[in-house]
């Protein structure tokens, strides 16, 4: 008993270490914000000032990066999720050797370093456009292939959740609709995609946040624009500045509140659920 | 398929059976034939492209072979690389770094995060466990390359980690830190390891704790029960972070372009340097289908090793 204390209390302290390891930066990189001094740090501590907050959004560059942003993650949204739950109800209807090999083809894209998606995306539709002899923009680098190249491997995340969740369908519901006579859409509409709908849901969450969060495959598909972590990249080489711990500490307020938003929802339908098994 | 049609009906068989097309033709595997063949092929002006020289070869490949210069050989830890007494060309000893540290990084993420996957889901209070997971995965929302910037921060010349150990008068003048490897593999440990961390708690929290206890009554040690019980039942779970890390940390961009110094450089700035600055796609996806194969080459390994299939993996 004595031992599994001992050793209980050393897990509990390597794990607010590990905590402390995993916040720390964070907290480092978001005072460095508030700091007045040209490079951004902590320590030698100048003085308190908003002026990178005000830098920040006066900005154009920031914002127009911002809002290519949006439009690629709205994009990938848009052609992922129909793809990927689309894949997910054709592969589970299939069996052996095909329904291995599609799966391989599908999840392929995910173990693929993003340089190498970028790099095949952006020959392919430059290929394309020569071979045709056309010289359209379609076919030269920019934010489009940039949304095409991400939606090739985050279609498979979507995919995958659709996957997941089709495994506790229940197909007689099908069946005793087409029975009772309804038609094919009607059995889609109604029975088989409000089934889906949670892991459609999250699939279009986990696409969106893909899109913001990449940088491989826009970084060589982007072309002569940026999105916000091309532009946040290209600051940090050219010439640092606290601007970028500023838009750094807003990202994380935005993902703290979110989190507890969501921890603070999960607990009220949790002690709801609770409340309705056991009536008190 | 017939299934599908008696379902479903012709038209909207027909359109899961478009969408899925055009995602697996257009979007994969078409680009990736595309960047197989252009790889063989020389880089030539527009007007010569379909001449006479355009014809397939292996230059692309053995353009990696060239330039040999002394074999600088950087160890983990070390501040200075070792010198080994054979030559070798410089773009062979990047890819080799690439695998090298790549894999070490994979390693320290397992050894760091096995015990914090084992506490949450083994020891915490479960009523806890959220709370934990919440402060855990913030780094994670922030996107990847301000986890990176941050470390760039703290390791900076005139950053807190050197003003600190002057102001405790450990070291007098500052250290330059972002030399050699080192800086890059702190740095994509930080990136990537909830990679690890998430796969190997969902493994290690479907084992019942029940075969825990039975390990313990019959008298087995705590190393024996994690060695022959826990691990392997978190087998496919190691391996899916495995994979998801080694992919990551070996595709890293960003974290080798803000974190290292010119002396040590990652297999993908060779690559964006070919796309970009020498504007030779065509060597460009040689060397992009050469990390293509380190990484194939590293998910089958992992998957013979461990015996688990592709559909453990990518959960």
């Amino acid at each position: 008993m004595n031992n599994a204390n001992r050793s209980n209390w050393l897990f509990h302290t390597y794990m607010i270490v590990f905590l402390a390891y995993m916040l720390l930066p964070l907290v480092v990189m978001g005072g460095a914000a508030f700091n007045d001094s040209r490079f951004p740090s902590i320590y030698p501590w100048v003085g308190f000032t908003d002026r990178w907050f005000v830098e920040l959004f006066q900005d154009g560059r920031m914002w127009l990066s911002f809002r290519n942003t949006i439009f690629v993650a709205i994009a990938v949204v848009a052609i992922s999720v129909p793809i990927g739950t689309a894949a997910a109800i054709l592969i589970n209807s299939l069996g052996g050797t095909t329904r291995s090999l599609l799966y391989g083809l599908m999840v392929a894209p995910v173990l693929t370093p993003g340089a190498v998606i970028g790099i095949s995306t952006l020959l392919f539709w430059n290929k394309i456009g020569s071979g045709l002899g056309l010289n359209w923009w379609v076919f030269s680098a920019g934010l489009h292939l940039s949304a095409l190249g991400q939606a090739s491997f985050i279609s498979a995340f979507v995919m995958l959740l659709v996957l997941a969740r089709l495994q506790s369908f229940d197909r007689t519901l099908e069946e005793a609709a087409l029975d009772l006579g309804a038609s094919y859409t009607q059995v889609m509409r109604r029975i088989l995609l409000p089934h889906l709908y949670p892991a459609i849901g999250a699939g279009a969450a986990i696409a969106f946040f893909q899109s913001v969060e990449n940088f491989n495959v826009t970084l060589f598909t982007k072309g002569t624009y940026d999105t916000l972590t091309v532009y946040v990249f290209s600051k940090v080489r050219s010439g640092i500045t606290p601007t970028i711990n500023a838009l750094a500490l807003i990202l994380i307020a935005v993902t703290i509140v979110g989190a507890i938003w969501y921890e603070t929802r999960r607990r009220r339908n949790e002690r709801r659920l609770a409340a309705i098994v056991e009536p008190a | 398929m017939n299934e599908l049609l008696r379902r479903y009906g012709m038209p909207l068989t027909a359109l899961f059976s478009v969408l899925t097309a055009f995602w697996l033709l257009i979007l994969v595997i078409l680009p990736y034939i595309y960047l197989f063949e252009e790889s063989f092929r020389p880089y030539l002006p527009v007007t010569e492209v379909g001449g006479p020289n355009d014809t397939y070869s292996l230059n692309n490949y053995l353009a990696a072979f060239k330039q040999p210069s002394d074999w600088k050989l950087w160890l983990p830890l070390a501040w200075q690389p070792l010198i080994m007494p054979v030559q070798a060309p410089i773009h062979v000893q990047v890819f080799v770094h690439t695998i090298l540290f790549s894999s070490l990084t994979t390693v320290l993420a397992f050894v760091l995060t096995y015990p914090i996957a084992y506490y949450l889901a083994k020891i915490a209070n479960p009523k806890n466990v959220p709370v934990l997971f919440l402060l855990l995965l913030v780094p994670m929302w922030v996107s990847e390359i301000l986890r990176a910037f941050a470390w760039f921060i703290i390791l900076a010349l005139k950053g807190p980690v050197n003003y600190g150990l002057i102001g405790l008068g450990v070291i007098a003048d500052p250290i330059r830190w972002m030399t050699g490897y080192n800086s890059v593999i702190l740095g994509l440990i930080y990136v990537y390891l909830l990679f690890m961390l998430l796969p190997v708690y969902n493994a290690v929290q479907s084992l019942d704790t029940n075969q825990i206890e039975a390990a313990e009554d019959l008298g087995s040690p705590w190393w024996r029960t994690h060695w022959r019980v826990i691990l392997p039942h978190a087998k496919p779970g190691i391996a899916s972070g495995s994979v998801t890390v080694f992919m990551l940390a070996a595709g890293s961009i960003l974290v080798p372009t803000l974190l290292a110094s010119t002396n040590s450089r990652w297999f993908t700035e060779v690559i964006y340097q070919w796309m970009f600055e020498s504007q030779d796609w065509n060597t460009g996806s040689a060397y992009a289908f050469m990390l293509m194969i380190l990484c194939t080459v590293f998910v089958s390994v992992v998957m013979r090793l461990f015996k688990v299939k592709l559909s453990d993996i990518a959960k």
